[in-house]
C-alpha cells in the first residue's frame, strides 16, 4: 500500500483547535483527519465534511422491514397456508401491526450499524495507524496530509503558532489492514523525524 | 469562545476540578486494577446461584416442568411472573438511553452505560422462562417462521405470544448494538492506555480499530440518534405486547384495555429501581462520586416516584371497573381474590400495594430524594413490590376459574421453579460482575463531552460571564 508523509499536531484544548482549524484550511492545507477523544460539535463543519446520510440508509432498510414482514405474514396467511384462526379473516392486518413494527426497528437497526461498521471500516481485528495514543484520551490530533511541495518546518511551526503542543512527523500506510494492536512494539511502520 | 452555555443554577453533572485525562483515569482506573475482595466474593456468590439454577433447569428439562408446582388452573406460575418481572426490569436502560437522548437530558450520561448492561442481562434472564416453559426445549425452534416439512405449517401472526417473540429478540438486539455501538469508543481508550500484551489484543479486538476520526464521530453521533429514535417506540412496544398476552384473553383480571400503559409505566418503574439498586453500589465501589452524582439520583427517584403513582393509579382503576362493570367474575378477582387480605393471596396484593405505591410517596420530600440509605432501601422495595405486581396479576387470576369442583391446590413453586428463579439471578449478577470488571461502567466519551458545559470546575468560572449586563453578554456569546 502506499505511504504517505504526514504532520501531526496534537492540541489539549478545543477552544483553540478550532480557529486552528480555520487557519490550517486558509493556508491551503489539507487536513487529513482530526482525531479526538469525544464528539466535538461543529467540526465536522470546520473541516468541511459533508453531513452523513447514515440516517437516510436506516430509513431505506426500515422500509425493507415493513414490506417484508408485510408481505411475508400475508403470503403466508392468506396464499401459502390460509389457517382457521377463530373464523377470522384470513387477512388480519390489524393483528399484523406489532410484528410489522418490529420487524420495522429491527431492519433498520441492524443495517445501519452494519453500514456504520462498513463505512467506518470498523471491525473486530481491525488495525488502523495511530497518530498519536493519547488521540482516545485527552488531545485532538489534526493530521495533515503533505505534498512534495509541503515545507514540514514550517507547517509544523505554524502548527505550534496555533496552539498546537505538540508536533511531529510521521509515515502511514493509507487505510486499514487486518493486524494486531499487541504487535504495536514491532514497529509495523516506521516513524521518522524529518530532521532540519 | 464556549461552545454550549449551560446556565450555573443547574446542578453540575460531574464534580471536581477535572480534566479530559482526569476523566479517563478515573472511570478507567477499577478495570485495570485487580478486583477486590468483595468483587470476588459477590461475584463467586453469583456464580454458585447460577450452578444451581442450571440444575434447576437440567431436571426441568430432564423430568419436564411438571416438577414446578404448577397445577390444574395454576398454568403460569412463578415461571411467567419472573419473565415479566426481567423484561420489566430491562426496560430502564434503553428508555435513559434513548428516550432521555431524544428529550436532551445531560443527566443521562453518568448513568446510560450500566442501565443499558443491565437491561440486556435482564432480558437475557427474562428469555430463559418462555423457552423452558415450552416443556420440550429442543422444539423451542418451532417459534421461529420458516418454510418446514410439516406442511408448511407456519407460526400464528396473529397470537400475541408470537408477537413476543419477535418483540424480545427485537429489544435484544437493538439493545446490544446500541450499548456496543456506544462502548466502541471507550473500548479504544481502554486499549491505547493498556500496559501488557494480552491487554491490547482483547481491547483491540473489542475497539473494531477505531481512531476517533471525526466523520467516524459524525457518523456514530447519527447512529445512536437513530437508533435512540427506534429505540423510543420500541420500548414502549416491548412491554404492550407483553401485556397483550394478558390483556387479550378473556381471564377476568387480565381482560383490561388499561393494561399496555399500565405495563410499560411499572417496566420503567422496575427497571430504574433495580438501576438504583445496582448504581448505588458500583459508585461506592468503584469511587464514581463525582460522576454519578446526588443529582443523578434524585432524578431517577423523581422518575420512580411519578411511574409509581401511573401504577398506583392503574391499581385503583381496576378496582374501580371491577365494581363499576357489574360483571361478577370481574368483581369476584379484584375485590376478592386480590383486595380482599383475607383471601389466600390477599397478602401478594398487599405487599404489592404497599411497595409499590404507598413506600415510593417518600420520594415527595427532597430530602428523602436525596437520601441514599432510604434510596436504596426503597429501590430493593419496589422491586420486591414489582415482582408482587406481576404474581398477583397471574396468580390470583388464574388459582379460581369458572367452574369451582376445580378450585384445588393452593398453589405455592417447588425448590425447583424457586431454583430457576435463583439461577436467573446468578446469571444476572455474574453477568454484571464480569462487564463492570472489564468494560468502562459510564460512558466516558460522553461524560467528556458534557465536562466543560456541565462540569463543575467549567460551572464555577460561568460567575463572572453570569453578572455581566444581558446585551453584552448575548453579543459576545450568541452565535
Amino acid at each position: 500500500m502506499a505511504k504517505k508523509k504526514f504532520v501531526v499536531g496534537c492540541f489539549d484544548n478545543e477552544e483553540i483547535l478550532f480557529p486552528a482549524v480555520k487557519k490550517v484550511r486558509t493556508a491551503g492545507y489539507k487536513i487529513r483527519d482530526v482525531y479526538t477523544p469525544f464528539p466535538v460539535h461543529g467540526l465536522d463543519h470546520a473541516l468541511g465534511l459533508r453531513e452523513t446520510s447514515l440516517h437516510t440508509a436506516g430509513f431505506i432498510y426500515g422500509i425493507t422491514g415493513t414490506a417484508t414482514a408485510l408481505g411475508g405474514i400475508s403470503w403466508i396467511l392468506t396464499y401459502d397456508w390460509p389457517l382457521n384462526i377463530g373464523g377470522k379473516p384470513h387477512f388480519a392486518l390489524p393483528a399484523w401491526i406489532p410484528i410489522t413494527f418490529e420487524l420495522t426497528v429491527l431492519f433498520a437497526a441492524v443495517g445501519m450499524v452494519y453500514t456504520f461498521c462498513y463505512l467506518c471500516q470498523l471491525a473486530p481485528f481491525v488495525k488502523k495507524h495511530h497518530f498519536h495514543p493519547r488521540a482516545t484520551d485527552d488531545l485532538f490530533v489534526m493530521v495533515i496530509e503533505c505534498t512534495d511541495k509541503t515545507n514540514v518546518d514550517d507547517l509544523k511551526g505554524f502548527l505550534t503558532n496555533n496552539g498546537a503542543i505538540e508536533t511531529d512527523v510521521q509515515v502511514a500506510e493509507e487505510g486499514w489492514w487486518w493486524g494486531r494492536y499487541d504487535k504495536d512494539d514491532e514497529k509495523t511502520l516506521e516513524k521518522e523525524i524529518v530532521a532540519a | 469562545m464556549h461552545l454550549k452555555y449551560e446556565s450555573q443554577l443547574r446542578e453540575p453533572l460531574v464534580y471536581g476540578k477535572k480534566t479530559y485525562h482526569d476523566v479517563t483515569e478515573e472511570i478507567i482506573r477499577p478495570i485495570e486494577a485487580k478486583p477486590g475482595k468483595l468483587w470476588y466474593v459477590g461475584f463467586y456468590i453469583a456464580v454458585a446461584l447460577l450452578l444451581f439454577g442450571v440444575y434447576s433447569v437440567y431436571r426441568d428439562v430432564t423430568y419436564g416442568i411438571g416438577q414446578w408446582n404448577l397445577n390444574k388452573t395454576v398454568g403460569w406460575g412463578w415461571d411467567i411472573t419472573n419473565f415479566v418481572w426481567w423484561v420489566g426490569i430491562g426496560h430502564a436502560g434503553t428508555l435513559i438511553s434513548a428516550i432521555l437522548l431524544l428529550f436532551r437530558q445531560g443527566w443521562r450520561t453518568g448513568v446510560n452505560r450500566a442501565a443499558e448492561a443491565m437491561t440486556i442481562f435482564a432480558v437475557m434472564c427474562a428469555g430463559q422462562f418462555p423457552i423452558f416453559h415450552m416443556g420440550r426445549v429442543w422444539l423451542a425452534f418451532f417459534i421461529m417462521p420458516y418454510p418446514n416439512t410439516r406442511g408448511p405449517v407456519w407460526v400464528n401472526f396473529n397470537s400475541p405470544l408470537l408477537w413476543d417473540v419477535f418483540a424480545i429478540s427485537t429489544y435484544f438486539t437493538v439493545s446490544v448494538l446500541f450499548w456496543y455501538s456506544g462502548l466502541i469508543p471507550d473500548m479504544a481508550t481502554v486499549r491505547d492506555r493498556a500496559k501488557t500484551k494480552l491487554r491490547k489484543y482483547l481491547y483491540g479486538i473489542a475497539a473494531f480499530g477505531w481512531t476517533g476520526s471525526t466523520k467516524h464521530w459524525q457518523r456514530i453521533e447519527s447512529l445512536s440518534l437513530v437508533l435512540a429514535g427506534l429505540a423510543t417506540p420500541l420500548v414502549l412496544s416491548v412491554h404492550t405486547i407483553v401485556s397483550m398476552d394478558f390483556a387479550t384473553s378473556v381471564i377476568p383480571g387480565w381482560h383490561t384495555t388499561i393494561f399496555p400503559p399500565y405495563f410499560v409505566a411499572g417496566a420503567v418503574f422496575s427497571g430504574f429501581a433495580m438501576t438504583q439498586s445496582l448504581l448505588l453500589v458500583v459508585r461506592k465501589v468503584y469511587h464514581l462520586e463525582d460522576y454519578i452524582t446526588m443529582g443523578h439520583i434524585e432524578a431517577m427517584n423523581k422518575i420512580i416516584v411519578l411511574t409509581g403513582s401511573i401504577v398506583g393509579v392503574a391499581y385503583l382503576t381496576e378496582l374501580f371497573m371491577g365494581w363499576y362493570s357489574q360483571s361478577k367474575y370481574e368483581g369476584y378477582t379484584f375485590w376478592y381474590s386480590r383486595a380482599n387480605l383475607f383471601s389466600p393471596y390477599g397478602w401478594s396484593y398487599w405487599g404489592m400495594m404497599t411497595c409499590n405505591v404507598m413506600v415510593p410517596q417518600i420520594f415527595w420530600l427532597r430530602k428523602a430524594r436525596r437520601n441514599l440509605f432510604i434510596t436504596f432501601f426503597v429501590s430493593v422495595l419496589v422491586n420486591i413490590g414489582m415482582w408482587f405486581e406481576r404474581f398477583v396479576i397471574i396468580v390470583t387470576s388464574i388459582y379460581r376459574d369458572y367452574l369451582p369442583s376445580s378450585w384445588s391446590v393452593y398453589y405455592s413453586p417447588s425448590i425447583w421453579e424457586i431454583g430457576f428463579y435463583l439461577g436467573t439471578f446468578g446469571l444476572f449478577f455474574t453477568c454484571f460482575f464480569l462487564f463492570s470488571k472489564y468494560a468502562p461502567v459510564i460512558a466516558v466519551h460522553e461524560i467528556k463531552y458534557v465536562l466543560k458545559t456541565s462540569g463543575e470546575s467549567y460551572k464555577s468560572n460561568m460567575g463572572s460571564i453570569e453578572k455581566e449586563p444581558v446585551e453584552e453578554f448575548a453579543h459576545e456569546y450568541a452565535h
